[in-house]
């Protein structure tokens, strides 16, 4: 059995890349995500992996790109203003189906914000962010531990698809300290990349890693299989955590919102309310199976977020008006307290519910 | 019959798309011959940029990636340190280098990474049309200086070879030209000698190639070439700006 040991959740994160195979990483100073970055500045070299302080956020994910093609499992790591920096090449990774693992520490937007925890960049995550029709799987881990597991997940989802995988974390996971436990296992043996541009070498034909499709049918043709790829991905990898799923009341929310509506729900069913959680893993693809396994019973869903409600608008899709669905959030970097949720679920379960 | 004139085994058998009279194809054609010569056609991994020369990958007969513009020297930065034994070249325009892409040259440049990139200076822009880029002579038209380049108004050209002999990275750079035949030899030379330069780990290798947009400049393939040789070579001066160990020219 792995010992527990006391880790900052960036140098968590770090390390459990590491164990996962990560040999390359590229990145460039942003807080709240520093010690990850410095962490690899640390220890990537005693693992004959390769550190960079990129000289941008845009050269960093072209550096993932390049070594991603090269058959390397890479990744990057950065807060808000620098994931917009990085978007063209998440675009251009999604686009040439090259792996690659995109760490974001959210901090509080828009413009230079602010350095405190936000959730935030949930469209831009989800939605894919950068240009064109393409999306990045996002899993939202709500401790460190599942931190350090979706991390390592990440790396082989990323290798199965072909495809950019985003851990969407925020300033408070990465800058809080918990106990973690490694996996014992060694991580699985590299797969074969036979895509990858390592040289022609036994080969004997080139590999091209290329997103252009000069003429229009070509492009929508690579364009149709990249959207088999995401409803496999869609069918395959979606992950979530229901609780109390024969509560009348669900709260839904997703990493640091969901460790405030665990305190809600404590209180709440103190107070004798049924209240339960949907808590999302995977932001995308959002787990709509959720929320279809409770939809029937639930009164009311109340969103909980670090935004001004962006997971919400998922939230309304998959609950198709079957039943109310309630917003409370703050932004900028402002936490939601416990009291706060408390209050808003009072008035929603006393028939007081305001705006949807 | 003795067979003197091949195509190179680095070039797949597939028609360049450039347009008459450009020095695209011939350079295509040196960095290839510099690429069989030196037997590393099987861990070559080349890297195409945004800009005329976009297909590339099509016409290498060697790995190669795509990558957005600007951003080849990252990209490249990322396969020789995931792949170190890889012979990395990039293939950039002056839009696409000089412009949007500064950084990232300048920064691999300095961090002295193992690659070679092989720089195509034509004055111009000229996949989008003929605008002007960094490297656009003071006077020259284009479709974004129509009055001419004026430096008060529009900045002026930058001298990439000189710029980037002076960082300590680099172990190699040297501009050439490719409009006549003892150019075209010489050019050769150049860019066999950055490759060496990688494969010998000696840090950071560039060959600007003073190169003609005929299309682009309004002129015939004849004009564009004298046209390089009267306007563009007393600016961009040729020459070795930086060889192994003997620091700047
Ligand atoms: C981010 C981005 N901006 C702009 C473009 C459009 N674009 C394509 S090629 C090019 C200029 C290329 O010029 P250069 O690098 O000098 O190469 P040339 O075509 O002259 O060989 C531009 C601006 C693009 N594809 N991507
Ligand atoms: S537009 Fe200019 S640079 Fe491009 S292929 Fe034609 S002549 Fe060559």
């Amino acid at each position: 059995m792995a010992e527990l040991v006391l880790m900052k959740g960036n140098e968590a994160i770090a390390e459990a890349a590491i164990r996962a195979g990560c040999r390359f990483y590229a990145g460039y100073p942003i807080t709240p995500q520093n010690e990850l970055c410095e962490y690899m500045a640390r220890r990537m070299p005693e693992v004959g992996g390769t550190f960079i302080q990129s000289e941008s956020e845009i050269a960093a994910i072209n550096m993932v790109y390049g070594a991603g093609s090269a058959g390397a499992r890479a990744m990057t790591s950065s807060s808000s203003p620098g994931i917009s920096l990085k978007q063209e090449g998440i675009s251009y990774l999604a686009g040439a189906e090259v792996p690659g693992v995109i760490v974001n520490m959210v901090r509080g937007g828009p413009g230079l914000g602010s350095i405190q925890p936000a959730q935030s960049d949930y469209f831009q995550a989800t939605r894919g962010g950068g240009h064109g029709d393409y999306r990045t799987v996002v899993l939202g881990p709500g401790s460190i531990q599942e931190a350090v597991e979706l991390t390592m997940l990440a790396f082989d989802i990323a290798d199965r698809y072909r495809n950019p995988v985003v851990v969407l974390g925020d300033g408070m996971l990465g800058q809080m300290m918990e106990p973690v436990r490694f996996p014992d296992t060694p991580p699985p043996s590299p797969q074969p990349k036979p895509w990858a541009t390592t040289g022609t070498r036994g080969r004997g034909h080139p590999n091209i890693i290329n997103s252009l499709y000069i003429e229009a049918e070509a492009c929508e043709r690579h364009n149709q299989r990249l959207q088999e790829k995401y409803r496999r991905i869609e069918r395959e990898e979606v992950r979530y955590e229901l609780v109390d799923p024969e509560a009348e009341y669900f709260l839904v929310a997703y990493g640091t919102g969901s460790r405030i509506c665990r305190a809600v729900i404590a209180r709440a069913q103190a107070e004798g309310l049924r209240v339960g959680m949907v808590r999302p893993i995977t932001l995308w693809p959002f787990p709509q199976v959720a929320i279809e396994q409770v939809v029937e019973r639930a009164r009311a869903f109340l969103a909980v977020e670090m935004s001004a409600g962006q997971m919400v608008e998922d939230v309304r899709l998959a609950v198709a008006g079957r039943c109310p669905v309630y917003f409370f959030g703050r932004t900028g970097g402002a936490v939601p307290t416990p009291q706060e949720v408390m209050s808003r679920l009072k008035m929603i379960v006393e028939g007081r519910g305001g705006e949807l | 019959m003795q067979r003197i004139f091949t195509r190179p085994q680095a070039l797949t058998d597939v028609p360049f798309h450039y347009c008459p009279g450009c020095p695209h194809g011939i350079v295509h054609r040196l960095v290839a011959e510099c690429i069989d010569e030196l037997g590393v056609r099987e861990r070559t991994v080349g890297i195409a940029p945004v800009g005329c020369a976009v297909f590339a990958y099509n016409y290498f007969n060697c790995d190669m990636i795509q990558a957005a513009h600007g951003r080849a020297p990252a990209v490249a930065t990322g396969v020789k340190r995931a792949q170190p034994d890889a012979v990395v070249f990039t293939y950039q325009g002056d839009g696409d280098l000089a412009a949007i892409g500064t950084a990232e040259i300048i920064h691999a440049a300095t961090r002295g990474e193992r690659i070679t990139v092989v720089f195509i200076n034509n004055a111009i822009y000229g996949m989008t049309g003929g605008q002007m880029a960094p490297t656009t002579l003071v006077g020259q038209e284009t479709t974004t200086t129509p009055r001419g380049r004026d430096a008060s108004y529009h900045g002026h050209p930058v001298r990439v070879s000189e710029m980037l002999a002076l960082l300590d990275g680099t172990a190699y750079v040297a501009r050439v030209s490719v409009h006549g035949p003892g150019h075209v030899n010489r050019a050769k030379r150049a860019l066999r000698k950055a490759f060496e330069v990688q494969i010998h780990n000696l840090g950071f290798s560039l060959v600007e190639v003073v190169s003609a947009c005929p299309t682009n400049w309004g002129m015939t393939p004849v004009e564009a070439l004298r046209w390089v040789e009267q306007n563009m070579l007393p600016y961009y001066r040729l020459g070795e700006f930086k060889t192994p160990g003997q620091g700047e020219a």
